[in-house]
């Protein structure tokens, strides 16, 4: 049976949209951080609905390639996150700017 | 015997690295007998080596020491000529030499770098004879630029002094000058003719045109004008007696300011080919001769005085060379390497015993004190003031002729010197030796007393090592006139140089008549303006209408070439230094650092650690693209 890829695209073009938003105006790196998550998540979504569309592995192939590069991503970002709250506790985004030129 | 020549180089050669490696462990005396016995060693080697060439009647002979620059068809040797002319130089090269040498050893007693005098002493005398002895143009030049360098390192020997220091590096710029003559003249003959080696040079002088031999004898000139200090380069020497006396003596009287003669009288194969480039000689010569003369009359330091006299007679040398008598310039040349080393080794006695006091002014009737360096120094001056029978009269009487059968205003200039020298002369004796004793009251009696340590209150007489040369060269001004007396068996001179320059020399002077009348003029000149400057200056020091302020200042033209030389020089480097090198390479070198200063700084502003500010950069270039690619997909 083939589903219309219309919803998918709106679904994924929304959760894009609300990850850029909030990476833009919220401070909390934590959530920062997840928006990045939605943003990659939504890219995501979009690869596999062309991939069923079009009927090509390629795309739901591109999606695990995401999520693990996302995987070692979380890491890595969790890991400054966490080392920079042992520096000082209730740090947000804008705290965190001695590397201003 | 000849074969006897390779030492007579080797010899001071041998003095210079000896005093080198232990000059200073031989100390004050040590090093200077040393020394002395080097050069009076060369002497020994040159008579024998001389008696050994007149044997074979006097036959050029070459000595090979090794092939220096064997390059394809071109050679120069490190060899010996020993023909007439060069054992003539190096006789009274070393014969001089030695007993100057003898001479510092006494005068530069107690000096702090007392060996090292007699280092660069050797090394002069060594320089000096390979100039002498070479058998091109090349070792020719070698030793040419060795006593360069000894002048300057000799000159500047106190260099503590600065007057010392910059006349050293006067002299050696201004013989700079001279230096691109002789270099370019060599060029030009090795161009002609392709070779440097004497023989075959003078061999083919037949064969080049009369331009080029014209230009090749004026650049040669060029580079005696240098070395001799001759007019327009003459302007080094009076500043060269910052040097010690001996120094003055050795190399400003009697030797290296007499290489420029001799340059001339090698080169007189090609002199014969331009007759123009003769006349040019004969010229700066005389004006020279005049021009220095005049300027001695009004000078008061009694070494200045002597060094403006020197320029004059090597005019009058340069006068004989430029009218065809080589063996007048040349019998000129050793008169008054006897007479005038004399002369300065009695200044430097004065100056010895008066305790370093040269200003004339401040002298006076120091025959009382000093017998010997007054006698001897008195015949220096009858010898150079042309009064017979001593040595200069026979050789500038010479000269004088020679001149008048080259043209009567060569002769005429030459007429006044000769009266210009007697008269100066006869100031100098006067100031120093006559007179009243100007140095012996109120205050300079004080400064008199003040310099003196451990002597006498009063000028003393000069140690035996001091005065034993002033005897030696007084009598050589005396009787050295008999190697080349005027008549015809005595002429040992002329007959012993007759191999060299015969062929070159005017055939025929003025007659014996026209000769001796000449010099009956000149002495009767020459005794008057002695009678006048004695009367003058033995009754006062003071007559300063006959020191006018332009022959003090010698006609103005150290001003001269400070002004046309120094002044736009000066302007030039200021220009390199202020715009060139400040303006434009300082300024693109620091244009460029401030541009990736001022740019990076301004940049800086776009990092500002906020991490919202990056991701609404990213989030506004993303839009950006899609943009264009929606509109051009459009």
């Amino acid at each position: 049976m083939s589903i219309s890829p219309g919803p998918y695209l709106v679904v994924a073009a929304a959760l894009f949209t609300i990850g850029a938003v909030g990476l833009l105006v919220r401070r909390n790196v934590l959530v920062m951080f997840m928006c990045v998550e939605l943003m990659l998540n939504a890219a995501n979504l979009s690869f596999v609905t062309f991939a069923r569309k079009l009927n090509d592995i390629g795309g739901q192939s591109a999606v695990f390639f995401v999520m693990v590069v996302a995987a070692a991503e979380v890491v890595i970002g969790l890991g400054i996150i966490v080392a920079i709250f042992r520096r000082q506790s209730g740090a947000t985004a804008d705290d965190l700017h001695m590397l201003k030129g | 015997m000849i074969h006897a020549a390779f030492l007579i180089p080797l010899l001071p050669l041998l003095g210079f690295a000896l005093l080198v490696v232990a000059g200073k462990r031989l100390g004050d005396p040590l090093a200077g007998w040393v020394a002395t016995l080097a050069v009076a060693g060369a002497f020994v080697a040159s008579v024998i080596v001389a008696l050994g060439l007149h044997q074979h009647h006097q036959h050029a002979q070459t000595q090979l020491i090794f092939e220096w620059l064997p390059v394809g068809g071109f050679h120069v040797n490190a060899s010996i000529l020993v023909d007439p002319l060069s054992m003539t130089m190096a006789l009274f090269v070393t014969g001089v030499g030695a007993l100057i040498h003898l001479y510092a050893i006494g005068y530069m007693h107690g000096d702090s770098r007392y060996p090292r005098f007699f280092v660069y002493l050797n090394l002069f005398i060594f320089s000096m004879l390979s100039l002498v002895l070479a058998d091109n143009f090349v070792m020719m030049f070698l030793g040419w630029e060795g006593v360069g360098a000894c002048s300057y390192l000799l000159v500047s020997f106190w260099f503590e002094r600065p007057a010392a220091a910059s006349a050293g590096k006067k002299a050696f710029v201004t013989n700079r000058v001279g230096d691109f003559g002789l270099m370019t003249a060599m060029f030009l003959i090795f161009a002609h003719v392709g070779s440097l080696t004497y023989g075959p040079v003078f061999a083919a002088a037949g064969g080049l045109g009369r331009g080029t031999a014209t230009a090749i004898c004026l650049l040669l000139l060029l580079g005696a004008c240098g070395k001799s200090a001759q007019l327009p380069l003459y302007v080094w020497l009076p500043d060269a007696m910052e040097g010690p006396t001996p120094v003055s003596a050795l190399i400003h009287a009697a030797t290296m300011v007499t290489a420029g003669v001799y340059l001339m009288a090698r080169v007189a194969p090609l002199l014969a080919q331009a007759p123009d480039a003769a006349t040019t000689i004969a010229w700066v010569g005389a004006a020279t001769a005049l021009f220095a003369a005049t300027v001695a009359c009004a000078q008061n330091d009694i070494k200045r005085v002597l060094a403006y006299s020197t320029i004059s007679q090597l005019g009058y040398m340069f006068l004989a060379v430029g009218s065809g008598a080589y063996v007048a310039g040349l019998f000129h040349m050793v008169t008054h390497a006897f007479f005038k080393a004399l002369l300065f080794l009695g200044a430097g006695s004065v100056i010895h015993g008066m305790h370093d006091e040269q200003d004339m002014k401040r002298m006076g009737a120091l025959r009382k004190w000093m017998p010997i360096t007054s006698a001897t120094f008195i015949v220096g001056w009858l010898a150079i003031a042309g009064v017979p029978p001593f040595a200069g009269f026979w050789s500038k009487d010479d000269i004088l002729a020679a001149a008048y059968h080259k043209g009567f205003a060569l002769w005429l200039i030459g007429f006044v010197t000769a009266g210009l020298t007697a008269y100066y002369m006869t100031r100098q004796v006067a100031l120093v030796f006559f007179g009243r004793a100007r140095w012996g009251t109120g205050e300079e009696a004080a400064h008199v007393a003040a310099n003196q340590e451990g002597h006498g209150a009063t000028p003393h007489e000069s140690p035996w090592t001091m005065w034993v040369p002033l005897v030696a060269l007084a009598l050589l001004a005396t009787f050295g006139w008999l190697i080349n007396a005027p008549w015809h068996p005595a002429n040992f001179l002329e007959r012993w140089l007759d191999p060299v320059v015969g062929a070159f020399s005017v055939a025929h002077g003025p007659s014996t008549a026209i000769k001796v009348s000449l010099a009956a003029i000149t002495t009767v000149l020459g005794l008057g303006a002695i009678g006048l400057g004695f009367v003058v200056w033995d009754r006062s020091a003071e007559h300063s209408e006959l020191e006018p302020e332009i022959l003090r200042q010698a006609w103005y033209i150290d001003p001269a070439y400070a002004a046309v030389i120094e002044r736009p020089g000066e302007m030039l480097a200021n220009f390199s230094a202020d715009v060139i090198d400040h303006g434009l390479i300082d300024g693109s070198v620091n244009g460029v650092a401030s541009l990736v200063r001022d740019s990076g700084r301004e940049l800086r502003r776009l990092q500002t650690g906020y991490v919202r500010n990056y991701a609404l950069g990213i989030a506004a270039g993303t839009a950006a693209m899609l943009a264009y690619v929606v509109v051009r997909t459009w």
